[in-house]
């Protein structure tokens, strides 16, 4: 059977003279959790199940079918039901049999399973919160080590491969500029939520999916027994960049991990002292522009051209060209700042997601790139003050 | 009442003619082709939308459209098939054959047969129109939110939200009232000595769909509603900042979401073992099984609705209740499976083409229905949900439980409509073409959908390739395959051998007592059931 599949995917791949295409799977991927093991092991018991009534029914069918036929001479019986004694048994047993299959045999695993699936306390070791935002995700670690770090994770893929102006990497679609990092054999309680619409944070080899929801905490939990990456993506439609927010999963060892941890405070550090100090317009700029193509060029395109109606240019605009604060010094209402800390319809609040070094120099690039040449320079002290 | 006097009473009528006619039409017959014509083209709109969806997921990366457009497209094309092409085919289906099944003349409620069918390409305008409307400038698409229209994606969306709304709105108005007519009719215009115990099951299935109907599209109605509030005139349903619940929408629709999908199936129910009855040359086995049955599933469809949404999150006891309630449904329907096997066995067979879309539509069906009922388990259904297990399993009921056996009922009751036969070659064809690329369109989608793929999404990791390149293969002679349908369809209408009055050596039931095509007024003189 595996020969065969092989010859025709082979036959297949040759017919449509692509090479690029990596491994394909028939089933779930390697479990990487007990609840995946599990989910994998109820899948498969089931999967076996109904392949058996199948394969059954049709084999019935088919004898019927072959057997039956008028061209073979075959009169009609006149039965409308089960009459005889041996008859009705034949009706009983089945359905006998379905009400054990239900019940008994997925119906008790499956109650099982799910007991086990919605645990998310008992001996949990540490919490991470993940929060869908369109479109990309943000860890927050709330204990242990790592309390405090916290972080967005970006498609990485570039935009050239998608538009297939570049060979397509192995990990197409599926890789991020900052993974998300957990311990190998520690129990993580993961909260969900959103800031915008519903997504689905979902790891296969995990074998946990649940809806991030806007306003509301949702939770499940992980426990990775093998150091590795783990792929996966959002899984509820939500909006245009459903199919461009991966999920990647680093487990590393527990030592490997408080190293890490260590590493991201004294970064996490050394950005928040950079909103101290005073920035030269030419390095507000690039580090603008790198932030912009990280998390507004998917709306507001590269160019700044926009996507109207509901993604404004912002080449031009009146928000980017306008004044940033009033005459007491205060940000004013509706201003570029304003729109970025607080966030507007569609538009997310980035206060919560980039620091001040970033909304400076995303700001500061926006006004002085993209079509637009205003001159003026905000400094990250002042998003620092303005967050007061 | 003799023949010469009903002919003189059919022409009494001063009936309008060319498209006054078909406007003003109260004629259940006339009203019921309207109904399978529009069927017909929203089919082929639907598919058309679905083969750009296809040839886009052909290859890894964006060839054809953005995302946005995409999106769009998914959606409309649900809310197309199953609004706009699926029920209209189940309610012609219905006015053609109640009256003839149960010996009444006409539909109960006339005006409202033929108020309730125009409405109809209404609300398909309305379906369609923010495309046309995008390609001059004005807004942007249709709605770009999947058939769910999900809050707070929907309340987020363009003006193609809108429109959607008011299509939900106006299908639902028109379903109603089909519903409504069908209920008077049955419970109201039975010939003489037809029981509801004697009726035929296309009239049981119909009358159990028509009360889900009436119980679930105010349900959805208020739903839009609340999401036109929301979106419109400041209102905080769904949205949890202003103490509303984006979960609320979830549960609103899929009460109306869940029984609709058996409000699509029943009718199909109702005719198959009439089919199975008329090619096997064997009475219907199990009649008063199969009667219960339906009324059980149309109860148990009313209390399941949360296995949609499994993933939101909720409490142990509820999951476990959706979990086990949804696997109830399968006892039911292995009755009914049980009863159209039974139904074949032993009788003398032969394989006209309604027949072979019968068998293939067990033998399908059957695939979908035993992929539900491990859907069910609520564990594994993390790894299924929102994958493309899902997309196969729900085509395998859909497309086969519902456009494949409306398939089979076109060509058993294509003679009786039309008083001509049609290509018995071509439909055979048509029903291998059908099937086989089905199953390479679909087949696929579970292996892609447990390694890992996401539904919905417009571009995919290299992994997948393989099985999608197959898919939207399959996809292409599947939707070409339907121009010998329509083909098939076109010259029976035109012409053809002419088909007796019973039409099929084995066929049982009023129907097949009337001349091919029936008289205007159906039943002229009462009809009495002993």
């Amino acid at each position: 059977m595996q020969f065969l599949n092989k010859v025709f995917f082979s036959l297949f791949l040759a017919l449509s003279g692509s090479s690029a295409f990596a491994d394909y799977t028939w089933n779930f991927p390697t479990p990487a959790t007990p609840m995946a093991l599990d989910t994998l092991e109820v899948h498969n018991k089931f999967m076996v199940i109904v392949c058996i009534i199948f394969i059954v029914v049709l084999g019935i069918m088919i004898y019927s079918l072959i057997n039956h036929r008028k061209s073979k001479g075959q009169k009609a019986s006149k039965a409308t039901g089960p009459s005889t004694k041996s008859q009705i048994i034949w009706t009983i047993v089945p359905f006998a049999i379905l009400l054990y299959i239900d019940f008994i045999l997925m119906g008790i695993p499956a109650y099982h399973s799910v007991v086990f699936m919605e645990d998310t306390k008992t001996n949990a070791d540490m919490v991470v919160k993940v929060t869908g935002l369109q479109w990309r995700w943000q860890y927050e670690y709330m204990d242990g080590d790592a309390k405090g770090i916290k972080f967005v994770s970006n498609l990485s893929t570039p935009q050239d491969q998608i538009d297939n102006k570049a060979s397509k990497g192995k990990d197409y679609l599926l890789e991020v500029d900052n993974r998300v990092v957990l311990p190998v054999g520690k129990k993580v309680r993961l909260l969900m939520t959103s800031t915008d619409v519903i997504h689905n944070w979902w790891v296969p080899a995990f074998g946990s999916a649940r809806d991030a929801i806007p306003g509301y905490l949702r939770e499940t939990w992980v426990k990775i027994e093998k150091p590795g990456v783990y792929r996966g993506q959002c899984k509820e439609l939500c909006g245009k960049g459903h199919g461009f927010m991966p999920v990647v999963v680093e487990a590393v060892s527990e030592a490997e991990f408080k190293t890490w941890a260590q590493d991201q405070k004294v970064k996490l550090a050394a950005a928040n002292a950079g909103a101290d100090k005073q920035w030269s317009k030419d390095d507000l700029v690039a580090k603008g522009k790198e932030v912009y193509i990280k998390n507004c060029a998917v709306c507001h395109q590269a160019g700044g051209q926009g996507l109207p109606p509901t993604f404004p240019a912002l080449t031009g605009s009146k928000i980017a060209n306008g004044p940033i604060f009033g005459a007491d010094g205060k940000y004013l209402k509706d201003s570029h700042l304003d729109r970025l800390l607080n966030g507007k319809n569609v538009m997310p609040a980035w206060k919560s997601i980039l620091n001040d070094t970033d909304i400076a120099a995303v700001i500061t690039y926006e006004r002085n790139g993209l079509g637009n040449s205003v001159g003026d320079v905000l400094q990250p002290s002042q998003v620092k003050a303005a967050r007061q | 009442m003799s023949t010469k006097a009903a002919i003189h009473h059919d022409e009494h009528h001063d009936h309008p003619k060319g498209m006054k006619h078909w406007f003003t039409t109260t004629n259940h017959k006339d009203i019921g082709t309207m109904y399978l014509i529009f069927s017909l083209i929203m089919f082929f709109v639907g598919g058309i939308m679905i083969l750009g969806v296809r040839a886009e997921l052909f290859q890894p990366g964006l060839q054809l459209m953005k995302p946005e457009f995409y999106n769009q497209l998914i959606g409309s094309h649900a809310l197309i098939m199953i609004f706009a092409a699926l029920m209209p085919a189940a309610t012609g289906f219905a006015n053609w054959m109640i009256p003839l099944q149960i010996g009444a003349p006409d539909m109960a409620l006339p005006r409202i047969n033929n108020w309730g069918f125009w409405l109809l390409p209404v609300a398909a305008t309305l379906l369609i129109l923010p495309f046309i409307l995008a390609l001059f400038g004005v807004g942007d698409g249709g709605a770009a939110t999947g058939w769910t229209l999900y809050a707070p994606l929907s309340v987020q969306g363009g003006m193609g939200v809108d429109f959607a709304i008011f299509a939900i709105h106006i299908l639902g108005v028109s379903s109603v009232l089909g519903s409504i007519n069908v209920i008077v009719t049955i419970f109201n215009m039975r010939a003489p000595g037809m029981t509801l115990m004697k009726m035929p099951l296309f009239a049981w299935g119909w009358l159990i769909t028509a009360f889900l109907l009436v119980a679930t599209i105010p349900v959805l109605a208020g739903a839009v509603t609340m999401l036109l509030t929301d979106r419109h005139f400041g209102t905080h349903f769904f949205d949890a900042a202003g103490g509303g619940d984006p979960i609320l929408f979830q549960h609103l629709f899929w009460f109306f979401g869940h029984p609709e999908v058996y409000i699509l199936l029943l009718p199909v129910w109702g005719f198959m073992p009439q089919i199975l009855q008329t090619f096997s040359r064997k009475p219907i086995f199990g009649y008063k099984a199969q009667v219960f049955s339906l009324i059980a599933i149309g109860i148990l469809s009313l209390v399941v609705w949360a296995h949609h949404f499994l993933t939101a999150g909720m409490p142990v006891p509820a999951l476990l209740y959706f979990m086990y309630s949804t696997m109830s449904i399968s006892l039911p329907l292995a009755v009914l499976f049980f009863c159209w096997i039974a139904n074949i066995w032993k009788g003398a067979l032969t394989f006209e083409t309604p027949m072979l879309f019968a068998i293939g539509w067990i033998i399908l069906f059957g695939i979908g229905g035993l992929t539900g009922l491990v859907l069910a388990d609520v564990a594994a259904d993390a790894q299924y949900h929102h994958s493309y297990f899902v997309v196969a399993h729900f085509h395998y009921t859909l497309f086969v439980g519902g456009i494949m056996g409306i398939m089979a009922g076109v060509y058993y009751w294509l003679p009786k409509m039309t008083g001509h036969m049609y290509n018995e070659k071509l439909g055979k064809l048509h029903f291998w073409l059908t099937a086989i690329s089905f199953n390479l369109t679909f087949l696929p989608q579970f292996f892609v959908g447990l390694a890992g793929m996401p539904r919905r999404i417009p571009d995919y990791a290299l992994q997948f390739a393989e099985f999608n390149a197959i898919s939207s293969v399959g996809a292409f002679i599947l939707g070409l395959s339907q121009l010998l349908f329509l083909y098939n369809i076109i010259a029976c209408a035109r012409g053809g051998k002419k088909a007796t009055d019973k039409v099929w050596e084995g066929a049982e039931g009023l129907e097949w007592t009337l001349s091919s095509p029936p008289p205007y007024h159906s039943f002229s003189k009462q009809p009495t059931i002993k």
